[in-house]
């Protein structure tokens, strides 16, 4: 693939490009799924092409194509060299990139058993058994389930002299129960809803997950739910399942955090943030017992946002985004690094694939767990009055991310310690702020997983990307909740 | 950009490749282009080419699909390979038609109206738009911000794309299209103001008027008073109709109502929404844009899906409809043959309405005139994050955004801070008052559509944000 870069990079030069990149990406997906005892799709693809991104006369150009012959790609890096003049014609400052020293690098996703050797045949026989468990219990409507693997191989080339071969791999997994009953329709997930448990690891992950054994239990659940009590409104402590927690951070942590937001590269679509410079390290984020962390560090786990190298070259980091409850760090690239007194940028640039432009995303943004041994029933019985949610079922917040609102598929009311009856349509809501401030407790590190969000949606046009989100069980005080049902 | 022909030729080299019972090969891509502005820059400025072949190959009961971006031999050869792997090791699906001939795709058999007529929606003057053009459109919104001392983001875009679907029985399909879109964010100190607009054809677009409009709204808008959360009448610009009731079109599916998901189900023929709510999905008509046929290449019929707030019907693919006609719902259900609104096989979802269209009303009035006889609401410009809270009294929460404004005897009194809703879709479509005439309009949360701005009484405001 060098070859390619090359034709790119040297036709970026001769027309004038102060600064280049090439990125020739090879992408394939597996997709499998079932619903109500049947294949509902099976599908293989592939997709591979190039993209030149330049600076030229101060200012941003990016081409991309699927051809990859000589005349092809010269065009195209000719292409992104002047919409980069284009651009330039509307600007206030030349583009200023912080120094980063080119890397040679070979990264691979460490994986135990290649999905894609894993025969369709027995893929789908897993499948039709946990569909066949979902609907042996009365009562579900509807059952699909799911099985997708990814590889990603991309060559990165600058003219700075980085030369980057990387290679990705995710797995996700997962399936939901329907009960459709009178004028109701309940919903449950395992292991996650968004289509389960996503993670950049290998065929190893759908053997951890259990999905069988839980088909029954998860099925039931979804059923039972209709004789369930209505989630009570008015303020009560809330706990917090980790997947939960992690969409929560996802939501209120991850997006604000973003510093292309911050400085309203995304007014139009994604929003703005309230986390404006002046907060960093002067704002009381959350509580002393928030802390959390971007680490795309393979030593972080294997979360969707972990890998070698960004996709500018810059090597995968951990920035403390709260220490403490103080807010501390936001996410940044080359770009826009110097805006917060950064010389090198935190390593977060991401592109869906090889013909998008690449964009500040979130790593993995989890919140660490407690240092004190602390499991979920230990925290149950350590609570008086709460309810439990458990598996999101409906996220919102407003474009500069204060006030969210979110339900779950299932709740618990905990009662004196002990879970005393089941709950259904649980929703809560609140300001960011505020709510990170009510957390008063967290599970350890035993009660931590690091969840995969595979569908978080940025930029124009729109890319789809996975992040990661490591959580523990969570408790917070005087919460609003029942809120989507207030007043109707 | 590959043309028909081309296809044809494509198509033809697969088929000497494969050794299935039956074979379908669909064909999309195209040129796009974005120019993406903030702060009063162009920070993002991308192009991008892509032809993407996908190979559907029968064996008996049995279908899988493969995808390549690749028109080599050996890419293609490896396409139908995967196909063919994956497809034979599928469990039967009795569900499973053959192809269609092309006297099934176009609708010529069966009881329903005819299939849609569309009218070309492929324009030069779009394909033709160059970098430069983008910049000088943008250059013009920029001017408008300066001048109202605002800061604008936004985008705008153009491109030209294809669909083709090819098969073994001899049917084939071909569509070309231009696109462009224009989306305008200005921002005051404490507000904002916004506008967006799209059409297969660039001189429709005019991003002077874009911009003024959404300047005014960030300067009518700054110094947001603080009103509390509770039911209101609102009057909400079509953006916001579209983006609020585009989370029920999923539902008027055949699928939805077999799997028991849709909120449809067991209401079909019972009148859910107000009087004056009249629902068409029509291809061919001159404000919307897409292909006139569906992904196995049958031509869409134009559908009545609501109408004076009955629910009429629910379209169909091919495969569907065969079900449901077996199916314990088939009496209760309305007509069912296939529309033309399958997603391409293999799929979970079966079919979904496209191309909506809401009917005008007989007395129509502007958003003006709803202000004017309004004592005490809310104006929304745009909704924004909304999802489903609840899926049979389609219950949705989300935020207003980028222009709320109070309305107070007749008259717009100022900006107000943004409110988050829960709000029933069948409560809100009950309480239309008034409408305006439907405008082709576009949002973030939803596909375009032509439909009205709405009066609407009793909205139920559940919270209030800092700004």
């Amino acid at each position: 693939m060098k070859h390619i870069a090359n034709w790119a990079l040297n036709t970026a030069d001769v027309r004038g490009a102060s600064y280049a990149d090439v990125r020739v990406v090879a992408q394939r997906n597996r997709a499998l799924s079932t619903k109500n005892g049947k294949v509902g799709s099976a599908s293989d693809a592939e997709s591979v092409g190039m993209s030149v991104r330049v600076i030229a006369d101060g200012a941003w150009g990016f081409a991309a194509s699927s051809e990859l012959g000589r005349a092809a790609v010269e065009k195209t890096a000719a292409e992104a060299v002047a919409i980069a003049r284009a651009s330039a014609k509307v600007k206030r400052e030349n583009v200023r990139m912080a120094a980063e020293k080119p890397a040679t690098a070979e990264w691979n996703t460490p994986c135990k058993i290649d999905p894609f050797t894993v025969s369709v045949t027995q893929n789908i026989d897993l499948l039709l058994k946990i569909d066949a468990e979902l609907r042996s219990v009365a009562g579900i409507t509807l059952a699909e389930t799911n099985l997708n693997f990814n590889r990603e191989e991309q060559w990165f080339t600058s003219s700075e002299g980085a030369d980057i071969h990387q290679t990705k791999l995710s797995t996700g997994a997962g399936y939901a129960a329907y009960a459709f009953a009178g004028n109701e329709i309940q919903k449950r997930s395992y292991p996650n809803s968004f289509g389960g448990q996503w993670q950049n690891k290998g065929y190893e992950l759908v053997q951890e997950l259990r999905l069988l054994e839980n088909a029954r239990r998860i099925a039931e659940e979804a059923v039972a739910l209709h004789k369930a009590d209505q989630c009570p409104e008015g303020k009560l402590d809330i706990v917090l399942d980790s997947s939960q927690l992690g969409l929560q951070i996802h939501e209120s942590v991850g997006h604000p955090i973003e510093l292309d937001r911050v400085l309203g590269m995304e007014a139009n679509f994604a929003g703005t943030s309230f986390l404006t410079l002046d907060k960093l390290r002067t704002l009381r984020y959350g509580s002393d017992l928030v802390n959390v962390v971007a680490d795309a560090r393979q030593e972080h786990g294997p979360g969707l946002g972990t890998f070698g190298y960004d996709d500018e070259g810059v090597e995968a980091q951990c920035t403390p985004i709260i220490t403490h409850g103080l807010f501390t760090g936001y996410l940044s690239s080359r770009e826009t690094a110097h805006t917060i007194g950064l010389n090198r940028s935190g390593g977060t640039l991401r592109a869906e694939g090889w013909n998008r432009l690449p964009m500040i995303r979130m790593t993995n943004i989890s919140i660490l767990p407690g240092e004190k041994p602390l499991t979920l029933e230990q925290l149950v019985a350590d609570t008086d009055h709460a309810i439990l949610m458990e598996t999101n079922r409906s996220w919102s917040i407003d474009d500069k991310r204060y006030n969210f609102q979110f339900g779950c598929e299932i709740g618990w009311e905990i009662k004196n310690g002990k879970r005393v009856r089941m709950i259904k349509n649980p929703s809560y809501s609140g300001i960011t702020t505020d709510f990170w401030n009510s957390m008063d407790a967290i599970c350890s590190r035993d009660e931590w997983t690091l969840w995969g969000t595979p569908n978080c949606g940025k930029g124009q046009p729109q890319q789809v990307m996975g992040t990661g989100h490591g959580a523990s069980p969570a408790r917070f005080r005087e919460i609003k909740v029942g809120s989507a049902f207030q007043g109707s | 950009m590959l043309n028909f022909e081309q296809a044809g030729d494509i198509f033809n080299r697969i088929r000497k490749l494969s050794s299935a019972d039956e074979l379908e090969v669909l064909f999309t891509g195209g040129r796009f282009a974005l120019t993406r502005f903030a702060n009063n820059t162009i920070h993002q400025n991308v192009a991008e080419e892509n032809h993407i072949v996908s190979v559907r190959t029968v064996f008996g009961k049995k279908t899988a699909r493969a995808f390549t971006n690749k028109f080599d031999d050996e890419s293609l050869l490896q396409a139908v390979k995967s196909s063919e792997n994956l497809a034979k090791v599928q469990h039967p699906d009795p569900d499973l038609l053959p192809v269609p001939t092309s006297q099934e795709a176009s609708g010529s058999v069966g009881p329903s109206a005819r299939s849609t007529q569309t009218p070309s929606r492929h324009f030069e003057q779009t394909a033709g738009i160059t970098p430069e053009l983008r910049a000088d459109g943008v250059a013009k919104i920029v001017a408008v911000a300066d001048q109202h001392k605002l800061t604008t983001a936004g985008t705008f875009s153009s491109g030209e794309s294809f669909e083709g679907v090819f098969n073994s029985r001899g049917h084939s399909a071909w569509h070309t299209q231009t696109a462009a879109e224009i989306s305008i964010t200005m921002l005051g100190e404490d507000s904002s103001g916004w506008q967006k607009a799209s059409s297969p054809n660039v001189t429709n677009l005019d991003p002077l008027r874009l911009a003024e409009i959404a300047a005014q709204k960030a300067v009518d808008s700054a110094r947001p008073q603080d009103i509390p959360a509770g039911k209101y009448t609102v009057i909400l610009e079509p953006a916001a109709v579209l983006d609020f009731v585009g989370f029920m079109f999923w539902d008027y599916s055949g699928m939805a109502i077999l799997d028991q998901r849709s909120f449809l189900t067991g209401r079909i023929g019972t009148k859910l929404f107000g009087e004056n709510v009249t629902i068409w999905d029509d291809a061919g008509h001159p404000l919307q844009a897409g292909s006139p046929f569906d992904g196995e290449g049958v031509s869409r019929k134009r559908i009545a899906l609501v109408e004076n707030g009955i629910v009429r019907r629910v379209v169909y693919a091919r495969a569907t409809a065969e079900r449901m006609k077996r199916s314990e719902h088939r009496d209760s259900v309305g007509p069912i043959e296939p529309t033309g609104h399958g997603f391409s096989l293999p799929n979970e979802m079966g079919e979904m309405p496209l191309n909506i269209v809401f009917a005008p009303v007989g007395n129509p009035q502007s958003v003006e005139q709803m202000i004017a006889s309004t004592e005490q609401g809310i104006l929304v410009t745009r909704l924004w994050y909304i999802r489903e809270v609840e899926p049979f009294e389609k219950m949705l929460t989300g935020m207003t955004r980028d222009g709320t404004f109070l309305v107070q005897h007749g008259q717009v009194h100022g900006g107000v801070r943004n409110f988050r809703f829960n709000e029933s879709l069948i409560h809100m479509l009950s309480n239309v008052e008034a409408m305006s005439v439907p405008v082709r309009s576009c949002g973030e949360e939803s596909f375009d559509m032509v439909v009205p701005a709405m009066k609407v009484r009793d909205f139920n405001f559940t919270e209030v944000t800092k700004f």
